[in-house]
């Protein structure tokens, strides 16, 4: 009896529609966010996140149409990140039906932007995304924090971001291996492992998820509270209520 | 028509309470207020909560608001979500130290991890809830579980006003309730069947004890 292991599914948004090509039998519009977002609901999903992936501020719009009207009917906690760099952009957010913000780049440029966020909507709605990427391995692994899609490198340890960021009241953190990203070989778990144990909050493990026993191994090797996964739940290898099954009977605690 | 009122601090997200309220409360009118006298004319009210409760009871004395809410339960139905919980004991831990409602009676502290690496705080997520019998749980499953997000927990000190118990590190009052009152820490708004359900029970709930 206990406080369950979270499953995570993430819809990547692209001007209001979900990409990398969603693939239900029984749903009429592959791409409308909100079907789909119905759909893992019902599947038993603890929470979800939207990855607004374009960058225009026309397309900001579309997002927040699309998280009100996720937040009329779908009563689990959602998260909205992808291009958050303001105070503005937050609240707006949070307006809109969003339960957390994640904020990514910004808070690498601005470090400072955290902490008012913080303080000013309180720790539990702020998530910041991390995306690391290993730069020395060994007896001395190291990983360091890239920005821009994991293309710019920026030289800070991804390990004391992780602290700092939970010091300026982070209420969580969203850990995406860019290595491992896309991949499907499953999360680097050093890397989760290291992060997780360095931080009071919680993490989410991200990037890399293939099959459901990279699931069990995030929370069991990583020490992950959550992990959050796109593509197979996207393609509907698996369904949410597989993927519990699996961690169940792999003795972890989950929400059936 | 029934009216339903949602107390407004103007320091949390009240869009997925108001959501879920309307979503189990058919044809109800739901509003979100910050005037006591729009809180003490519904006929039944919402206390929610997020942020720290220093700046909640502040703005709580600014508007009127506490005379409004000891009027509300002396007479109609009042659900506290979350801070609104916490907000009706005696005493709280956040802010270093200070003075709630008073009326439930216990304390507010905040989970301690002194070496326990596996006790991530916030406590968030899905966690059970051990009920004891109360009409608002009806048609929920016992040890159902829903969603937390809190770094402060009430320790109560009347039992009778226990009516669910979580356990996250320590065993914590998840929900309390007291004639017309019925308050839970975590969210039922974002709990999904089981918190839906909980909040159709209380919009159609006549207070006044289980």
């Amino acid at each position: 009896m206990g406080l369950a292991k979270r499953i995570i599914p993430c819809l990547d948004v692209d001007n209001g529609r979900v990409v990398k090509g969603v693939q239900f039998v029984d749903i009429r519009d592959a791409g409308d966010p909100v079907e789909i977002a119905r759909r893992y609901d019902q599947e038993g999903a603890d929470e979800l996140t939207f990855l607004d992936i374009t960058a225009s501020s026309d397309n900001r719009e579309t997002m927040i149409h699309v998280v009100e009207q996720v937040a009329g009917e779908v009563f689990i906690p959602l998260t909205v990140g992808g291009g958050i760099r303001k105070l503005d952009d937050v609240l707006r957010m949070l307006n809109a039906g969003a339960d957390k913000v994640a904020i990514n780049t910004a808070a690498v440029a601005h470090p400072e932007f955290v902490k008012q966020a913080t303080d000013h909507c309180g720790s539990q709605c702020i998530v910041v995304a991390v995306d690391a990427k290993q730069v020395a391995e060994g007896d001395a692994p190291r990983w360091e924090i890239f920005t821009h899609g994991g293309r710019k490198a920026t030289g800070i340890d991804a390990i004391e971001w992780c602290r700092r960021m939970a010091d300026y009241g982070a209420g969580e953190i969203l850990l995406t291996s860019m290595d491992r990203d896309g991949t499907r070989n499953g999360f680097d778990l050093p890397l989760t492992r290291r992060v997780c144990d360095a931080v009071e909050i919680p993490v989410i493990a991200s990037g890399g998820v293939g099959n459901l026993n990279h699931l069990v191994e995030g929370v069991i090797e990583g020490h992950a509270d959550a992990v959050l996964a796109a593509s197979i739940f996207h393609f509907a290898e698996h369904t949410v209520g597989e993927a519990k099954r699996c961690m169940q009977a792999a003795g972890i605690e989950v929400r059936l | 028509m029934q009216s339903i009122v949602i107390i407004d601090f103007g320091s949390g997200n009240l869009h997925s309470v108001r959501k879920a309220i309307e979503h189990v409360a058919d044809g109800a009118s739901v509003r979100v207020s910050n005037r006591p006298e729009e809180v003490v004319a519904a006929d039944r009210v919402v206390f929610p909560g997020q942020g720290a409760i220093g700046s909640c009871l502040q703005a709580m004395d600014a508007t009127g608001m506490r005379q409004a809410i000891n009027e509300v339960i002396a007479s109609k139905p009042l659900l506290g979500i979350c801070l609104g919980l916490q907000a009706l004991y005696e005493h709280s831990e956040e802010d270093g130290g200070i003075d709630c409602l008073g009326i439930l009676a216990g304390r507010v502290k905040r989970f301690s991890a002194p070496g326990d690496s596996a006790l991530k705080i916030p406590h968030m997520g899905w966690n059970q809830v051990d009920q004891n019998p109360h009409p608002l749980w009806s048609g929920i499953e016992q040890g159902s579980r829903f969603y937390f997000v809190h770094s402060y927990y009430v320790d109560s000190s009347e039992p009778t006003e226990v009516v669910g118990v979580t356990q996250y590190g320590v065993s914590f009052t998840s929900a309390a309730s007291r004639g017309n009152l019925f308050a839970v820490q975590f969210h039922p708004e974002k709990s999904q069947r089981s918190g839906l359900k909980l909040l159709e029970n209380f919009v159609s709930w006549d207070g006044a004890d289980g």
